[in-house]
């Protein structure tokens, strides 16, 4: 009786446990408009999200902050540098740098999870800001860059 | 008791002149993992709750495997104190999905030391976006002996007394339950509120369903970040308090011969990976161990989803 359950079952979870590996990994064809759909997701944001506006925005040391908690929670998905990565779209593109930080800070907290984006409420709204700061700030970055160019 | 050559599996007949034919699935699982933090350097963080017996909402980030840990010793009265263990290696397959496999084991001083089962797990996302309460559904298989001691949950009409009969005795018998729970969730303003209402259904022996609940709340020490990546920041702990009991069962639910407990709860999430976890635990009634104290230490490997499909062949 024991082994009659004990196999099926653990047989079941290695099976469970592959289909899981599977499907953490996204499909290279599908991979522009995957990024498409997930940016979608920021329009989403209810206009009072929006509106928000980022309560440390004058914080001195709201970038550097958020610097390190991108390179913590954020980096693994989405690059070292923000430009996209293995899971995760690029932040420097257009599509977020155009939005509000209202709604930045919506889809953080809100995660796409249905797209492979974790929920990142477990962060303290203070953190989520300073993230937030940290993804605005990577437009300046990139201006600066062109300018040199 | 058994010897080696006695329990051998004749399906194994080369491993038999080994001697080493007893390893069961769950064992040379086991080995296997314990492989992976060789295999699959971490690279970021971990923010973990710090509940051993509660559940809040969050899942484990998709594609990374959490190894942990834990271990909890208990005073027992007319009985021998013990120490139970048990690894857990819990897997983000997606954002709303995640598995984990537990294996357990106790000490119990003046006795024996034995594994005493494994448990699989899995926990949904039920909302797709964050609310004011959000339920998950949890979904557990246990086989284990009735000498397993790690009380991760307390349910039905568990008392301190099932603890002080000789290992030799409890090991004889096994469980196969399901354990159904409802996780409730809700986070606000740096405070988690957590809710478990859980249900068992021991899967022979047609023994009635048991109830039990477990509830906690917790807040990190500092709710910004500070911009030095640091190990003693206030940021880095999470505080709080949890208690966990049980309902009885279908025919005598109620709090009467039930045992529950109040236990403080604190994490250290360090920027290396690794989180501590320390949780002195009181027994609330006479049914009730006097003292637990329970500790934990886990490490996030991020991406191990992708570097595993790499190796066969796979993702990018």
């Amino acid at each position: 009786m024991r082994s009659h359950v004990t196999k099926p079952a653990t047989l079941l979870w290695l099976a469970v446990f592959a289909m899981g590996i599977a499907m953490a990994q996204s499909n290279d064809s599908s991979r522009a408009k995957f990024e498409k759909s997930v940016y979608a997701e920021l329009g989403k944001a209810p206009a009072k999200a929006v509106s928000r506006p980022n309560p440390l925005e004058s914080d001195p040391e709201a970038v550097a902050a958020g610097a390190k908690l991108f390179e913590l929670h954020c980096a693994e998905c989405h690059g070292a540098n923000a430009d996209g990565g293995k899971k995760g779209p690029s932040l420097r593109a257009g599509e977020v740098q155009q939005v509000t930080p209202g709604a930045l800070f919506w889809v953080l907290t809100n995660g796409v999870v249905r797209k492979g984006m974790p929920v990142w409420s477990r962060l303290p709204e203070p953190q989520r800001w300073q993230l937030v700061s940290y993804i605005k700030s990577l437009s300046a970055t990139e201006k600066a860059a062109t300018g040199q160019q | 008791m058994h010897s080696y050559t006695e329990n051998v599996s004749p399906r194994c007949p080369r491993l038999r002149r080994w001697g080493r034919c007893n390893l069961g699935i769950p064992t040379v699982i086991a080995i296997l993992l314990a492989l992976i933090p060789v295999l699959f350097p971490p690279r970021s963080a971990a923010q973990e709750s710090p509940y051993f017996v509660t559940y809040d909402h969050y899942l484990e980030e998709p594609g990374s495997l959490e190894v942990e840990y834990f271990s909890s010793f208990a005073t027992q009265r007319d009985g021998n104190d013990f120490v139970s263990h048990w690894l857990e290696f819990e897997y983000g397959a997606t954002a709303w999905w995640t598995t984990e496999l537990y294996l357990d084991g106790q000490t119990t001083f003046n006795d024996s030391t034995i594994f005493t089962g494994f448990r699989l797990e899995n926990r949904f996302r039920l909302l797709k976006s964050e609310h004011v309460i959000n339920p998950v559904l949890y979904v557990e298989y246990e086989q284990i002996s009735e000498a397993d001691k790690i009380m991760k949950e307390i349910e039905g009409h568990d008392v301190e007394a099932d603890h002080a009969v000789p290992n030799a005795t409890l090991r004889q018998g096994h469980n196969h339950e399901l354990e159904l729970k409802l996780l409730l969730s809700s986070t606000h303003n740096g405070w988690n509120f957590a809710v478990n209402p859980l249900a068992t259904k021991p899967l022979t022996g047609g023994e009635p369903w048991e109830f039990g609940y477990a509830m906690g709340v917790s807040r990190p020490l500092a709710l910004k970040a500070s911009a030095q990546r640091c190990s003693l920041c206030l940021e880095n702990f999470v505080a709080g308090v949890e208690m966990y009991g049980g309902l009885g069962d279908r025919p005598s639910f109620g709090l009467h011969d039930t045992s529950h407990y109040l236990a403080p709860v604190l994490a250290w999430n360090l920027p290396s990976s690794w989180t501590l976890r320390l949780s002195p635990g009181f027994g609330l009634n006479d049914n009730s161990h006097q003292f637990l104290l329970r500790w934990g230490l886990s490490r996030e490997f991020s991406g191990f989803g992708s570097t595993l499909a790499r190796l066969f062949g796979g993702g990018r």
